[in-house]
């Protein structure tokens, strides 16, 4: 297989998991290290790289599309990104000194993870939570638009949405993910953020995570050129392509038939991992 | 504490949009021209990525990525898109410091320039770590 061969196969790879991810809500950089390790027979390191350049190509462009919606809180975000960061900052300086293996293990489940947690009911719950000192005080408090106009929320949970949050960017740093799900779950369940709300916000900080870990992995030699450029280029036209076709709706069918193929994405790399194959 | 302004937070997250589109979408350009000066001149075998080499030092350091660009060589243009694509989210939050300022919210001043910090140690002194 010559360069060309190889760019171009894995930027087709590339587009069709940027369309699955956006399509499924998942992100495209979750199936990009496993496709790339599985498939390609990459270094696990050089696959990382590459996922979070492309997680930072992705959120960036769905978030802009989302803030100008007047979804996203931009204090909440703003304030967790030091938890992220923070976790971002120590993930990457973890992932140097693990082993391939236990990086590889450690992906797997986190990959389970986010294929049951894309399963979940999303149902938009009530939003008369009464107000709570700490969001007041950083004044978090915000609205959004709903079918029957602007809705005003409250946000609670301040100190365990934070600490979950730090545990998100570990995960970012140390798997090249967006960490989408945690992110979600400590917006929507700990803090009692609105679905929609919590999503978006979340896609707005991945951006923000994932530059924090990609500073320290360009800086160590794990982006390489030749292999990020087709992946950032693919998962990007991708997820662009699937946000024209989503408009919306998300098939759960697809849903459940990507979260099946993720699911045994996981158990092969943790598999490997054990295994020493890495 | 009153309730921030709402207007003028919308206005904030409408220039924030255009910030972030307009970051990605130059830095793919650069991604995708660096890409075809790279294949052009590459008529050989595919790298071996299975086993880890790590990149060069020219293609690790700000610095580096620049003077390589500079040459016109497909990797260091590639790379030079990628800094850039990884700078967006850093001037997102460069930008939301100076709204913060004008919007006299010092609190989130504060908040904002913690997160600017850590950003900017990872992009310059993360090799250390």
């Amino acid at each position: 297989m010559n360069t060309l061969e190889f760019t171009l196969l894995v930027g087709m790879g590339s587009l069709l998991a940027g369309l699955l991810g956006s399509l499924t809500g998942l992100g495209g950089g979750v199936v990009i290290v496993p496709m790339l390790t599985l498939l390609f027979h990459v270094d696990i390191r050089y696959a990382i790289g590459a996922a979070l350049v492309s997680v930072i190509a992705t959120s960036s462009g769905a978030a802009a599309a989302y803030v100008k919606e007047g979804y996203s809180n931009v204090r909440v975000g703003m304030f967790l990104e030091i938890a992220t960061t923070v976790g971002a900052l120590v993930g990457a300086a973890v992932a140097l000194h693990l082993h391939v293996s236990v990086i590889a293990i450690i992906f797997g489940l986190a990959l389970i993870y986010s294929a049951v947690a894309s399963l979940r009911e999303k149902s938009e719950r009530k939003t008369d939570v009464a107000p709570d000192r700490i969001a007041t005080w950083l004044r978090m408090d915000s609205n959004y638009p709903t079918p029957n106009g602007m809705t005003q929320y409250h946000v609670r949970g301040v100190p365990l949405g934070f600490a979950l949050m730090f545990g998100a960017g570990v995960l970012s740093g140390l798997l090249g993910i967006g960490s989408g799900a945690v992110k979600v779950l400590a917006m929507d369940q700990a803090m009692k953020l609105p679905f929609k709300v919590s999503t978006t916000t979340s896609n707005f900080m991945i951006g923000v995570t994932a530059a924090a870990s990609a500073g320290i992995y360009l800086s160590r030699g794990y982006i390489d050129p030749g292999m990020a450029m087709p992946v950032m280029l693919g998962v990007l036209g991708g997820s662009l392509i699937g946000a024209r076709v989503l408009a919306g709706a998300t098939v759960r069918s697809l849903r459940l038939v990507f979260a099946v193929v993720i699911g045994f994405l996981a158990m092969e790399m943790i598999y490997n991992g054990f295994a020493g194959r890495m | 504490m009153t309730a921030p302004d709402l207007r003028q937070d919308q206005r904030m997250d409408q220039i924030m949009a255009v910030l972030l589109r307009s970051g990605v979408l130059l830095a793919a350009s650069l991604v995708f021209i660096g890409g075809v000066v790279y294949l052009s001149r590459h008529d050989l075998p595919a790298m071996n990525y299975r086993v880890f080499q790590g990149e060069p030092p020219e293609l690790r350091t700000v610095d580096g990525i620049l003077r390589e660009a500079a040459k016109f060589h497909g990797r260091g243009l590639i790379q030079l898109g990628l800094l850039l694509l990884i700078a967006t989210p850093v001037a997102r939050v460069l930008f939301s410091v100076f709204a913060f300022i004008y919007e006299r919210d010092w609190t989130y001043v504060g908040i904002t320039m913690i997160v600017l910090t850590l950003l900017c140690y990872s992009l310059f002194g993360g090799g250390g770590l």
